[in-house]
């Protein structure tokens, strides 16, 4: 009866009339472009050459070139036309591209080891906090921990450090222990910062689990670790996967700490990137490459999360 | 009952047969308790060292005069010297109210665009949720890279953030910095920020207009409540809560703000965009003195954590209402 009178209205918010959802939907869309944008010009930028990269006015329009993607993952000398002449012809296409700016390819960039980096510290973590986080988050899911709330408080209390404050006492810690620029380091400080989220997320994942699923496999003859492996951990792998990902998010992106404790053989893509310079600064084709390349796999675990995004980025606070 | 008591196999995934050797004997000895603390050791062990232990050091530290350039000193206790020399600064008090101005421009930005979007997506028209998807990807970005490429964006006179308000206003686009002007740069910040954040807000508002329940807009629509009336009396105090939640999230990252801006402006031009964690990391990382910067760290701590606590208690208060 109200629902028959809720849909006669045509203000009703419960169900919007076909003009007010236009008027929505394009006021979103519009937002929404407006908001890809800055993505989509540096998606193009990378394509630009270096001379369209920096014109003025800035060019909608030009000839794509892989120009930048050659010049993020190389190293090149500039050399005497005379010099190139002699040289034998250029063996591959991104020699041909090179020699037409009077250059030669020297080596390769350090761009592969930042980005091995970034995937070593990123999945390294991310693999020891979601383990501890799951074994955490079952415990204070299942079993009564004294004191649990304050536990719990605590684990999160961890993350409200500014992450400027927590590199002081980290970097003479690391200092002493050899552990300053070393992927171990790195590893051990991102799991810390990832668990408390993991413990979070995954106590709610787990607290969603009946557990008559485990007491009966208990009281068939099953051991808690049993009931943890083959009942508990099959059910919950939805929620593992999306703790997961929201770990190497973190990882993939941190760059306060990695700015300040690494400088070479630890250092990933993020503090890397805004220092990809070429002849007289940065050179915006290969920053806008790196970029892109490195934005990518975020934008595709932001696909895939979509649905337990909310979760994620509210510490389970907000389900849905 | 009895059903639910025998392990099925459709409903318990992998179970087979119960395996009787030995080792899982001998594991099942393991009281429920002892599991409990087996488990959430490793994890309080880890947060203990990698957490608390710096955590005590440093507060040790901020009683000192630590520098580690001339670390060939010895270490000297100066009481409580490095506090009263931080809240006696006249430039930290400074960079604090520039931080308090970011932090509370940017959240109210974002809380009018990401509520604003919010009612307007709640309207489910279609393919909402594609486009849903496209507004949340700046949020998901790492917000160094974000600063990285909005410098290129912001170039006076290559960017095309200059050139399209110079389309639409007139003014020609290389008579001014959004980066490099003490009048622009702290909006600059909010600017991006909001582009990034706002989602997040957003996100968390719709939660909160999907959680009313829709026989309450049915009684009102009884009643002949306008929609407007609607808004103020069902829609604003009942999403409330959710729009809190999503300010004290942004409002304890914002305070803690440092990537993005650092490759925006890096505290400039001068230190107009110079928010306290920059500060912090000059002090700490520049100029090395470890001592000052401990104790500066832990009264940004206290603070976080003690606005954070009032407001927590302040919203189980609205929560419960």
């Amino acid at each position: 009866m109200t629902a028959a009178v809720a849909k006669s209205t045509a203000h009703s918010i419960v169900e919007s009339s076909s003009r007010a959802k236009a008027v929505a939907g394009s006021l979103v869309i519009l937002y929404a472009m407006i908001t890809i944008l800055p993505l989509v010009w540096i998606v193009a930028t990378a394509f630009k050459s270096q001379s369209d990269a920096i014109a003025y006015p800035p060019k909608v329009l030009f000839q794509p070139t892989l120009e930048g993607y050659v010049n993020l993952f190389t190293v090149r000398t500039r050399q005497t036309p005379d010099f190139i002449a002699k040289l034998p012809p250029p063996q591959t296409w991104y020699d041909k591209l090179v020699r037409q700016h009077d250059m030669v390819i020297a080596g390769p960039s350090k761009v592969v080891p930042r980005f091995v980096n970034s995937l070593i510290i990123g999945f390294g973590s991310t693999f020891l906090a979601v383990f501890l986080g799951t074994l955490a988050a079952y415990a204070f899911s299942r079993f009564r921990i004294p004191l649990a709330d304050d536990l719990l408080f605590f684990i999160l209390s961890t993350r409200m450090m500014p992450p400027v404050a927590v590199a002081i006492p980290i970097y003479l810690m690391y200092r002493q222990l050899n552990l300053t620029d070393t992927r171990l380091g790195m590893i051990l400080l991102y799991t810390a910062v990832n668990v408390s989220l993991a413990v979070w997320l995954l106590k709610g994942f787990i607290d969603e689990i009946p557990r008559e699923y485990e007491e009966a496999a208990l009281v068939d003859g099953y051991t808690r670790l049993q009931a943890l492996r083959k009942v508990v951990l099959p059910q919950a792998v939805t929620g593992i996967a999306a703790t997961a990902i929201f770990c190497l998010i973190f990882s993939w992106n941190e760059y306060a700490f990695a700015v300040l404790l690494t400088s070479g053989e630890a250092q990933t893509m993020p503090p890397f990137i805004p220092f990809i310079i070429g002849e007289g600064g940065q050179d915006w084709p290969a920053v806008a490459a790196a970029t892109t390349l490195f934005v990518v796999p975020i934008v595709l675990f932001t696909v895939l999360l979509r649905k337990h995004l909310l979760r994620g980025i509210t510490f389970g606070a907000v389900r849905k | 009952m009895t059903t639910i008591l025998q392990p099925d196999d459709a409903m318990i995934p992998g179970v087979s047969e119960p395996a009787k050797s030995r080792a899982t004997r001998r594991v099942r000895g393991l009281s429920d308790r002892a599991i409990a603390w087996l488990f959430v050791a490793p994890t309080i062990a880890l947060l203990l060292a990698i957490n608390i232990f710096p955590l005590v050091w440093m507060i040790r530290l901020s009683f000192t005069s630590l520098n580690l350039s001339m670390s060939y000193l010895p270490l000297r206790f100066v009481g409580l010297d490095n506090f009263t020399d931080i809240l006696t600064d006249e430039d930290v008090w400074i960079r604090l109210q520039t931080t308090a101005q970011f932090v509370i421009s940017s959240v109210a930005l974002q809380v009018v665009i990401g509520f604003g979007l919010a009612l307007l997506i709640n309207r489910q028209f279609r393919g909402h949720s594609f486009w849903t998807t496209m507004i949340l990807l700046p949020m998901m970005l790492s917000p160094a890279v974000v600063g990285n490429f909005w410098t290129l964006l912001f170039q006076p006179q290559i960017g095309p953030f200059n050139y399209l308000i110079s389309l639409f206003t007139g003014v020609p686009p290389s008579s001014f910095s959004m980066t490099g002007e003490v009048a622009l740069a702290p909006w600059t910040i909010v600017l991006v920020d909001t582009w990034m954040w706002a989602p997040y807000v957003m996100l968390i508002c719709l939660a909160g207009l999907r959680s009313i329940p829709d026989y309450i807009y049915e009684a009102a629509e009884v009643d002949r409540a306008s929609a407007w009336r609607q808004f103020w009396s069902i829609t604003l105090p009942m999403t409330v809560p959710f729009l809190m939640l999503a300010v004290l999230f942004r409002a304890i990252e914002n305070f803690k703000m440092f990537d993005m801006v650092n490759l925006l402006t890096s505290g400039g031009p001068g230190s107009t965009t110079e928010l306290v964690s920059i500060t912090l990391k000059r002090a700490a990382f520049e100029k090395w003195r470890t001592g000052y910067s401990s104790a500066l760290a832990i009264i940004l701590f206290v603070t976080v954590f003690g606005a954070a606590n009032i407001y927590v208690k302040v919203l189980n208060k609205v929560k419960q209402r």
